[in-house]
């Protein structure tokens, strides 16, 4: 992600974290969240998941590993898919941040999301949030993706209800409907 | 996306996608509340042995901990489960495996929680453990549970049709071979979690990943001594379940919780490692198979002895087995059987259900042998599964006249007739340098239900609201599996609405009513026949008030249709909001039981089964799988597959292909990476990085032939189809491997390792 313009402020001293008095750190963190500018009083070493689902009340972020190793609770940061349970609520600053609350708005889903809808994608729907968004950070980078594309791209994402099929299908289809638009 | 009327056989996408899509739905993880506490358990970590003393006191002194309770601390039994009430919530003198609950603690927050868990001193006195079958059935074995009066044998069952032993010995040709299937994890993404809270009147409140709300109340009343009325369980949509969250898993900690939380919200959410070290297993099996068959493939005898690992606790041990041993002798024709079966504690994880539950392990095995036999012949293997296939009117193997909707041969000639199949000897010519190709087929079964001696009941209730809406009570978790789909797609059917104007409420003990768990390939089945005669009731309802208001003097002109109920004939028509003003509220609620019909025949063994054997309904599907071997590394690539599934007729075919591209996904994994490795009953590989469930590189592009029966007995015709499809991929890719490479490997699964090894030390073909 490389070196962070460090746009947060560290206030020492005693705070109030998750109701509990203790002595440490508190740190402003100013970033874009789902396209507005927002500031929070977290302390720095939280997990960015964390935050963004206690804090934020931005549950569409899922957790399913706590290691990496099962993309449920990948969010965008500067465009680029990110695991949010092996980043630190400091390394959020400065940022832009998109979850899958953002990339919708109320009158239109995301061509993705409906895509998936439309396909089948969605089975129990623990992944979908986060396969979404890597689905769209695919799309960023290549718009016209194959299905073997598709697939490499989303194999940091486990999905242990639909066999994966389907999500290949809703994200070509996205992609040719795009196609078909430009 | 326009209103449309969600109907019966079209491909309605699901009701619940869009809200899953957006990130909107509430799964119970998603449930924060201000003033929450959190709630953790500190694990055994020792396998076998007796509690000599647990000291609390550097936990309760740390700042921010509210309360920490220990096996003595638990109101009630302190046990659960669901046919022998054998697990401590809190272990109190033992510990039967590492991921025994020893202590529970709540705290203000995750980091106090954590550090908290970590001060606890925990002295066991360990004990000699038993790790395998052998182990538990040696004579003086140490013993899982003193007081079980079979010592390490949970249950020992026999099933016996005809003379199987006498049968074999006249057989013109005999196989016989040992089969091994590891433990595996359900690996759902959402862990298992809750939130719970005491309301004022003293009512505990339990939001919860479940499969089985209602029985989840009952289990919670006995273990807690909490009388029922004291209690509502709440199970919203699952991430993922595959019977893994069928039975307590945090239920009874988390109420345990709430009652010392002085009203505050109580969250616990096991993380990944705690969710393998504690969670419900897959049985690993060991299976001995002798099977007899004339010159001609016509199959004779069967004798088989299965010996299922149920771990340290019963949970769903005994059905389990139950199950394996029912469908032990495959979708197929055999006069004589006898069918044994062990189900041995151990001090391994608790093994419980899942998908495919007790069958996918015996698939492997007798799809293994119907290979081996088709060797031994010369036979094709398709040709040796036709000529011995069940067919309506046949009985199977636990002795039961398929008297229901018995489509296997029909699946197995979907794939004969398929390219895959007409074309494989040319497609396995093209593999490259040091690529072997091989094509395997297997035919599968699974039974729908809980089988004799447990009713498989559902309580289906709809309502029409005030705001003239449909609204159904489902009280059938949806684990992913879509069966809330199906419920709105018959409310649509017969009560004339669009989508947007029909509503499902989940799971809510006060709210809807029992209606079984979400389990056995049974939930539309079950709740939909109920939900059938439910709308079809509020259908004559709404039509017979709206008579009363129009001044029709017959019903035959009014016809129930979007928003409205409409004479015909005078054209004349009452919005569903007016004549919902003018019932009462008991009066717009119809409510129905369904029973799910049970076998007739009388048989003379598997008496030794509580319940649950045997059953009436199967689904069945015949499996493809092309396969490429690497010769240098022994890995296996599944090119491609096919699966034809016989599930009656279809309701939702979008729904059906999900379930079996999703099934054969799981199989996938179970045949070629997972495998829960034990070090003396300590989990080796508790996480994603270790135990490899596939990703979307791993499973190749499926096709799905639907072949459509009719059951009488099912809502629309229809079967459940969640399990059947994970029997197939083990044996269909054993048996590819075997045509590619000419080793038949009996243990799962078939990692590159093995293959290698295999391929190293067989004779070349």
């Amino acid at each position: 992600m490389g070196v962070s313009p460090f746009k947060g402020e560290v206030r020492r001293g005693m705070g109030l974290y998750d109701g509990l008095y203790y002595f440490g750190s508190i740190m402003t963190l100013y970033f874009t969240l789902n396209g507005k500018k927002t500031a929070l009083d977290v302390a720095p070493d939280r997990r960015a998941v964390d935050v963004l689902r206690e804090d934020c009340g931005l549950t569409g972020t899922k957790e399913g590993c706590g290691a990496g190793e099962c993309g449920a609770c990948t969010i965008l940061v500067d465009g680029e898919s990110r695991l949010s349970c092996l980043m630190l609520a400091a390394q959020l600053a400065g940022r832009k941040i998109m979850t899958i609350e953002g990339i919708s708005n109320e009158d239109h889903l995301h061509p993705l999301q409906d895509a998936f809808i439309q396909h089948g994608a969605v089975q129990c729907g623990f992944c979908t949030p986060g396969m979404i968004l890597s689905a769209a950070a695919l799309l960023n980078r290549n718009p016209q993706p194959t299905r073997a594309d598709i697939r490499t791209e989303l194999s940091g994402n486990l999905c242990r209800c639909t066999g994966y099929q389907k999500i290949v299908d809703a994200v070509e289809a996205t992609a040719r409907r795009e196609e078909g638009k430009s | 996306m326009n209103p449309y009327i969600p109907e019966i056989g079209k491909p309605v996408p699901r009701v619940d996608a869009s809200a899953k899509a957006t990130g909107a739905e509430k799964y119970a993880v998603d449930h924060y509340s201000d003033n929450l506490v959190w709630a953790g358990v500190r694990r055994a970590g020792v396998a076998h042995g007796r509690i000599r003393r647990v000291d609390t006191g550097a936990a309760l002194q740390l700042p921010g901990v509210i309360t920490v309770l220990l096996g003595r601390d638990v109101p009630g039994t302190n046990r659960q489960g669901i046919v022998h009430k054998d697990q401590p919530v809190l272990a109190d003198e033992k510990v039967r495996h590492c991921g025994d609950a020893v202590a529970l603690v709540v705290a203000e927050d995750r980091a106090t929680l954590k550090k908290a868990l970590s001060l606890i001193r925990v002295e066991i006195d360990p004990l000699p453990g038993v790790f395998t079958v052998d182990d538990a059935l040696r004579p003086n074995a140490p013993l899982v549970h003193e007081e079980h009066p079979q010592g390490n044998v949970l249950l020992k069952a026999t099933i016996k049709a005809g003379d199987s032993q006498a049968a074999l010995e006249g057989c013109d040709i005999l196989v016989e071979a040992t089969f091994h299937v590891p433990i595996i994890s359900h690996a759902f993404i959402e862990t298992e979690n809750g939130v719970a809270w005491k309301e004022e009147d003293g009512k505990v409140v339990l939001v919860v990943s479940t499969q089985a709300p209602f029985r989840d109340k009952w289990e919670i009343s006995h273990a807690l001594g909490l009388p029922l009325d004291r209690l509502r369980i709440i199970g919203p949509y699952l991430g993922g379940a595959f019977g893994g969250k069928d039975g307590a898993t945090v239920q009874c900690l988390l109420v345990l919780a709430a009652l010392h939380a002085g009203g505050r919200r109580v969250k616990m959410w096991w993380d990944r490692e705690e969710s393998f070290i504690a969670g419900y297993k897959r049985h690993a099996v060991r299976l001995h198979y002798r099977l007899g068959a004339r010159s001609d493939g016509t199959l004779q005898a069967l004798h088989c002895r299965l010996y299922y690992d149920t771990g340290a606790y019963a949970h769903l041990g005994g059905e389990v087995m139950a199950l394996g041993m029912e469908h032990a002798g495959g979708p197929y024709r055999i006069p004589h059987t006898l069918i044994e079966g062990w189900c041995i504690y151990t001090n391994n994880p608790i093994a419980g259900a899942m998908r495919g539950f007790g069958v996918a392990q015996v698939s492997f095995a007798f799809e293994g042998m119907m290979d081996l036999l088709a060797g031994k012949l010369g036979i094709d293997p398709l040709e040796l599964r036709l000529k011995n296939a069940l067919r309506r009117g046949d009985r199977n193997t636990s002795g039961v006249t398929m008297t229901q909707s018995t489509g296997v041969l029909d699946c197995l000639s979907a794939v004969q007739k398929h390219p895959l199949w007409q074309e494989r000897k040319t497609w396995k010519k093209a593999a490259g340098p040091f690529r072997k190709r091989g094509v395997g087929i297997a035919a599968v079964f699974n039974a729908m239900g809980y089988g004799r001696g447990l009713p498989d009941s559902a309580l289906a209730k709809v309502e029409l609201t005030t705001e003239g809406r449909i609204r159904v009570y489902s009280g059938v978790s949806d684990m992913g599996q879509g069966n809330a789909t199906a419920f709105v797609q018959i409310a649509g059917q017969i009560l004339c609405q669009e989508h947007i104007a029909i509503e499902l409420v989940q799971p809510d003990t006060e709210r809807t009513l029992p209606s079984g768990s979400a389990a056995a390939s049974r939930t539309t089945y079950t709740y939909g026949n109920a939900l059938i005669k439910a709308c079809e009731e509020l259908r004559r309802r709404l039509i017979g008030r709206t008579a009363l208001i129009l001044l029709s003097d017959t019903l035959d002109d009014l016809e129930l249709l979007p928003g409205r109920v409409k004479n015909l004939l005078s054209g004349r028509e009452i919005p569903l909001t007016a004549l919902a003003a003018m019932m009462t509220p008991e009066d717009r609620v119809c409510i129905s039981q369904f029973i799910m019909p049970v076998v007739r025949d009388k048989l003379d063994t598997g008496k030794e089964f509580v319940i649950g054997f045997p059953h009436l309904l199967f689904s069945y599907a015949a499996h493809l799988v092309c396969i490429e071997v690497d010769e240098l590394t022994g890995a296996i690539d599944v090119k491609a597959y096919l699966a034809a599934t016989e599930a009656g007729r279809i309701l939702n075919p979008q729904a059906f292909e999900q379930q079996v591209q999703g099934a054969i996904a799981q199989g996938i994994g179970y045949a070629l990476s997972e495998e829960v490795l034990m070090q003396e009953g300590h989990i080796v590989n508790p996480d994603f990085a270790t135990y490899i469930i596939p990703g979307s590189l791993d499973i190749p592009e499926m096709v799905s032939l639907a072949v459509e029966t009719y059951e009488p007995t099912g809502p629309y015709g229809m079967k459940g189809v969640g399990e059947v499809g994970m029997n197939g991929p083990l044996p269909a890719i054993a048996g590819a491997l075997a045509d590619a490479c000419g080793i038949h490997m009996t243990s799962s699964p078939l990692t590159a390792e093995r293959v290698l090894a295999a391929l190293y030390t067989s004779p070349p073909p």
